[in-house]
């Protein structure tokens, strides 16, 4: 699995408010919680961003509430991999259950400026910068979260437990 | 469990030559800790003693020990979700074919975020929460009349219980952690999970230990307590951390102050906050919970990430700037700031002893020209409680609006809403940027002692000085 794109890049801290904000919840339609991904800190963020391309955030990522609704904004507007120093515990589960790629990487947080284009090898967590041709080493997934990305999720990793 | 890596074997032998005593504990039967494979371990081989949350862990797993790090699977006392995350959980369960609940006595689905609903959306997704509540019998699905804001409510109801293993679909569920039980945040699909199969899946989380001591000043309360804490160590101080208070400082803080402090564990960037049981926790407990349930301890020898001591005397009335909750100052050194708008509410501070501390304050008198002031009993009991105290009549004297139990305003959903550049001083939790309204809005977090005092003077006001 890999991915490449160009990097929208943000601070610390991001929270699921700026991801999302709650006056948006009153759907789960994934492509309506598009329309306003990051618009309380990027207004341009939704115009700008092409299918596969990739955020970059520094630490505590997603940090505040628990709304499945951020990692859902952030995949549907097309992102397909964030990078972050370090995240909050609930966006790093709800982002690996509904199967989007994040990755921690405190130094590809530092080196990656807005706007490059990175390349991603999730099996080595590898991560290049080829705008800076700079090369990043991201920690891997231990197993047991690469099973439930292998199974597309973690009520599929369910089912198919249960069917075994 | 034992232990394999070469980290723990180094610690074990520096925790062997420091204390003896210590490590021939590990083996006492007292700690209720038996090796995994049944007999004593040999020498050179031992347990790490558990905090409180790994112990509750350990047995929720069916695991004698377990240690941080480990990923374990869980079986859940409760499973709980809101009008928001609900529908999310909904989606996915019926995607993924499920057609069961694993105990409908053990969901709890509260409709308290935009609710009453705000809108033709917000009720469209109430429906399909109350369809969902039908079709499988939920026995704790709490609708408008009945609800009160969750985190207010299930202790309340007596739906948490030392012991327990919760998991909600709404970030401030760590606050069930005030009467010793292990709760967390989780998303919407861990709870559909957690309704199919009643399990979920965690990493054993180290601790960071908050060792109380001392009492609290008049006008000081547990809000001012976690503030304080989140000024020190910041918004991710306790990443994927317990935190865990201890000491002879937690008889000191009242049911509610531990509510209060372990609902914000969150904003430390938390797993989970969790109080040692004494006997106001059972005072409370046995009040309300009608099952069985087990007391945990954390043993004597059990390993912190870190200890932090906290003297509750040396706190004073403490708010959060804006836009994060470890920006801390003093509320006597805002005295400049001017607001628009004060919130005294939410799953944080919309208790019977937060109403009767703000009625205190505001008896008699008028808030500020210019000021809008919104009171927000989190729970029917608690709105009826203060009714009969004569808090409502208080104040709506001074000028204040009492609405039925929502989360609206904390969240920017509805009642309350600030507009461009509007400064409000509110007992929530989040002073994110547009967490309530406009995104140049400014939110001040406070107890709701400042917050009634502020509401007074039109400015940001220490309790103390009104």
């Amino acid at each position: 699995m890999n991915a490449k794109g160009t990097v929208h890049k943000y601070g610390n801290n991001i929270d699921t408010d700026v991801i999302i904000p709650a006056r948006y919840l009153n759907t789960a339609d994934h492509s309506e919680l598009a329309k306003h991904c990051m618009e309380d800190i990027d207004t341009s963020f939704v115009n700008k961003v092409q299918k596969g391309d990739i955020m970059v955030g520094g630490a505590n990522f997603g940090c505040g509430s628990s709304r499945e609704h951020a990692p859902i904004a952030i995949k549907a507007a097309g992102i397909d991999c964030v990078i972050a120093k370090s995240f909050a515990r609930i966006f790093y589960r709800n982002a690996i259950n509904i199967g989007l790629a994040i990755l921690e990487c405190p130094e590809a947080s530092d080196k990656i400026s807005d706007g490059d284009t990175v390349s991603i090898d999730f099996d080595t967590g590898i991560i290049y910068n080829e705008t800076k041709q700079e090369q990043y080493q991201a920690q891997p997934f231990p197993d047991f979260i690469k099973e439930i990305i292998n199974a597309n999720g973690l009520l599929n990793s369910i089912k198919s437990r249960k069917g075994n | 469990m034992f232990l394999s890596d070469k980290s723990s074997e180094i610690f074990k032998i520096a925790l062997y030559s420091i204390d003896k005593k210590l490590y021939n504990n590990n083996y006492s039967l007292e700690t209720g800790r038996l090796p995994i494979c049944g007999q004593l371990p040999n020498k050179g081989e031992m347990f790490m003693g558990m905090t409180m949350t790994q112990k509750i862990l350990a047995a929720g797993a069916g695991l004698d020990s377990v240690s941080a790090g480990q990923l374990i699977r869980v079986k859940l006392s409760l499973v709980l979700g809101n009008d928001i995350t609900t529908p999310v959980a909904i989606n996915e369960f019926e995607k993924n074919g499920f057609d069961g609940v694993f105990d409908k006595s053990k969901i709890a689905m509260v409709m308290d975020h935009f609710v009453p609903n705000k809108d033709i959306k917000a009720a469209q997704q109430t429906k399909q929460c109350r369809c969902f509540a039908c079709k499988y019998d939920i026995d704790n699905y709490f609708d408008v009349g009945e609800m009160g804001i969750e985190h207010a409510l299930l202790p309340e109801k007596g739906l948490v219980a030392p012991g327990d293993i919760v998991i909600g679909a709404d970030s401030h569920t760590c606050t069930y952690g005030a009467v010793g039980a292990f709760s967390t945040g989780v998303g919407s699909t861990d709870m559909a999970a957690g309704m199919a199969t009643g399990e979920a899946w965690f990493k054993v989380p180290e601790a960071i230990r908050f060792e109380l001591t001392g009492k609290l000043k008049p006008f000081v309360s547990g809000k001012d307590v976690i503030l304080f804490i989140i000024g020190k160590i910041g918004v991710d101080g306790a990443l994927y951390k317990s935190m865990e208070f201890t000491g002879e400082g937690v008889s000191e803080l009242s049911v509610d102050d531990r509510l209060c402090i372990a609902n914000m564990a969150i904003e430390a960037g938390a797993k989970n906050g969790i109080f040692e049981v004494d006997d106001q926790t059972l005072e409370y407990v046995n009040a309300r919970v009608n099952r069985p349930y087990t007391v945990y301890k954390a043993d004597e020898d059990a390993v912190y990430e870190r200890v932090i001591n906290i003297d509750l005397g040396a706190i004073d009335p403490t708010v959060a700037c804006p836009h994060l909750p470890e920006n801390t100052r003093d509320a006597a050194a805002l005295s400049d700031v001017k607001i628009d708008q004060v919130v005294i509410g939410s799953c944080t501070n919309g208790r019977i002893s937060d109403l009767r501390i703000a009625a205190e304050i505001l008896k008699g008198k008028h808030i500020a020209k210019g000021v809008r002031a919104i009171v927000i009993p989190a729970t029917p009991t608690i709105y009826r409680e203060a009714m009969k105290a004569g808090y409502i009549d208080i104040f709506m004297d001074a000028g204040c609006a009492v609405s039925t139990p929502t989360c609206g305003p904390c969240l920017g959903g509805y009642m309350g809403i600030l507009a461009e550049d509007e400064v409000a001083v509110a007992t929530t939790n989040r002073n994110f940027v547009g967490r309530m309204g406009h995104v140049s809005s400014k939110i001040y977090l406070a107890s709701p002692a400042v917050a009634a005092a502020s509401a007074i003077t039109g400015v940001i006001t220490d309790p103390r000085n009104i």
